[in-house]
């Protein structure tokens, strides 16, 4: 395989730089939703124009570039070793390019490590499939996003909800009135329902790489994400939680296989700047989206 | 719903003007300071019995900065240009509720006018803007790029080394820079008013109504 360093690196400039078409469109649909004169318009006016301006200038669009989150699917005999030091080299250069800030910080010392490696950061997820091309997902996922990302015990009884899709919707809704407009809305959320703990989450996130307008196979789940979607908009938190119509803009659920005793629902806030961004190497030749 | 062009350092009356859902262009010097700078500001000169002899010089500065001054939640990407002088790449807000635990003793201590952030503050920081006549200015959360280009000049940065580039103070000085009060001096607050009204919109939708 040849070193893809330099592509990797333009992988997570278009990450931290600019945004995927289906997400500024949602975030254009938005503004057009506002009352004209508004705090909410005014706060996505500001937003669509920060977006073209870090577009053209080839600046982050946030500041918190977040942890850079790698979901890399590989054909049979791809050495990961080898993938893994090519991508922690791209997130080296990207730093030192101002593309991202250095944001691993060492919990015991307090140190930040200045170049954005630590010991388990950037984070990694490796899969082999069965395509014969390579395909690597990344996500710059911020603080405040995550700060405001939850998960649930069902039953969970100060809610009444209960082991099933009524109660996922019920955490879900109570996750987003708690998140305020602190994890920077409008977001879109990723959700779990079901695995342990820990992969909950990781499935989580990855629910925020599928496009917004797709449509959940699973005839239960597409209408948990719609009704999720009105609903969270019900709470009308809006821009910046300054009070608008769009809470959310774009509801993905999975579900994944539970032990009898455990469901969990596991919650990604993804904050409005969902900076996802996925390059593809077949054959030598490599190519973003 | 006013627009207003202040300069820092901000006269009380000029903070006690405005209102929540105001437009404010801020231009002057200011600080940036997030979750370390607070802790820092706390042990080594608010609560402490005295001032460390090594933190004094910080200390002083930090006075003159923050007296009739701001504070701005934020943790930037920088640049170096070849002569070795800082740029702000992308300066957007960082959330401020986690200095809800420090934000009111730090405007009293210093005898600030306001606080630069998002997704807004609690109960005591507004209290301590009615009683020290402060105010909440909240920038766009995520408008990093837009928001860098109000930064025209960074004055100094303090302890990069010991607490990253993010968590240091860096002191910066801005032109037009573009916040919206969110909570003012007369404790009213938008972030309060949102939460209860989303409450109420919370509890409908349990019931499933």
């Amino acid at each position: 395989m040849n070193d893809l360093t330099e592509s990797l690196v333009e992988l997570i400039r278009r990450a931290a730089t600019d945004l995927p078409a289906d997400v500024e469109a949602a975030l254009r649909t938005a503004r057009d939703r506002e009352e004209p004169g508004s705090a909410a318009a005014g706060a996505l006016d500001t937003i669509l124009e920060n977006v073209t301006l870090a577009r053209a200038k080839s600046t982050p669009i946030c500041q918190d570039t977040g942890v850079p989150i790698f979901y890399v699917y590989h054909p049979p005999g791809t050495s990961t070793r080898d993938l893994r030091e090519q991508i922690e080299a791209a997130v080296v250069a990207a730093t030192g390019r101002a593309y991202l800030r250095p944001n691993a910080v060492d919990p015991v010392t307090g140190r930040n490590s200045g170049d954005n490696l630590g010991v388990g950061f950037p984070a990694f997820h490796f899969e082999e499939w069965g395509e014969g091309y390579l395909k690597v997902d990344l996500l710059l996922k911020g603080g405040g996003s995550e700060n405001v990302s939850a998960q649930y015990k069902l039953p969970h009884a100060p809610l009444q909800a209960g082991r099933d899709l009524e109660g996922v919707r019920k955490v879900v809704l109570d996750a987003i009135y708690r998140a305020q407009g602190k994890g920077c809305a409008p977001g879109v959320l990723g959700i779990a329902i079901g695995a342990d703990r820990g992969t909950g989450y990781v499935h989580a996130k990855e629910q925020l790489f599928r496009p917004l307008d797709d449509t959940n196979p699973l005839p239960e789940l597409a209408a948990l994400e719609e009704r999720l979607l009105h609903d969270c908009n019900e709470l009308a938190i809006g821009p910046m939680g300054f009070g608008g119509k769009t809470t959310v803009f774009g509801v993905k659920i999975g579900a994944y296989h539970r032990l009898p005793a455990c469901y969990f629902v596991s919650i990604s806030y993804m904050c409005w700047a969902c900076r996802r961004a996925r390059m593809e190497v077949r054959g030598g030749e490599v190519g973003f989206e | 719903m006013a627009t207003y062009d202040l300069t820092i350092p901000i006269s009380e009356p000029d903070i006690r003007a405005l209102h929540v859902g105001d437009t404010v262009n801020l231009s002057g010097v200011m600080t940036t300071g997030r979750d370390a700078a607070h802790k820092y500001m706390i042990e080594n000169f608010i609560r402490a019995d005295r001032v460390p002899e090594s933190e004094q010089w910080l200390y002083e500065e930090l006075q003159r900065i923050l007296h009739q001054g701001v504070i701005y939640h934020c943790g930037p990407v920088v640049r170096q240009d070849e002569e070795g002088k800082w740029q702000f790449v992308a300066a957007g807000p960082t959330t401020s509720i986690r200095e809800e635990v420090y934000q009111p003793e730090v405007i009293a201590h210093f005898g600030m006018r306001g606080v630069i952030g998002k997704g807004g503050m609690g109960p005591n920081t507004l209290r301590a803007c009615q009683e020290h006549g402060a105010a909440y200015f909240h920038a766009m959360g995520g408008a990093a790029s837009l928001i860098a280009d109000a930064v025209k000049e960074v004055v100094a940065v303090y302890k990069k080394e010991e607490f990253g580039v993010p968590e240091a103070f860096w002191v910066i000085r801005v032109e037009d820079f573009p916040v919206v009060v969110t909570m003012d001096s007369h404790g009213q607050s938008i972030h309060r008013e949102v939460e209860t009204a989303s409450k109420e919109a919370l509890t409908r939708l349990l019931a499933g109504t």
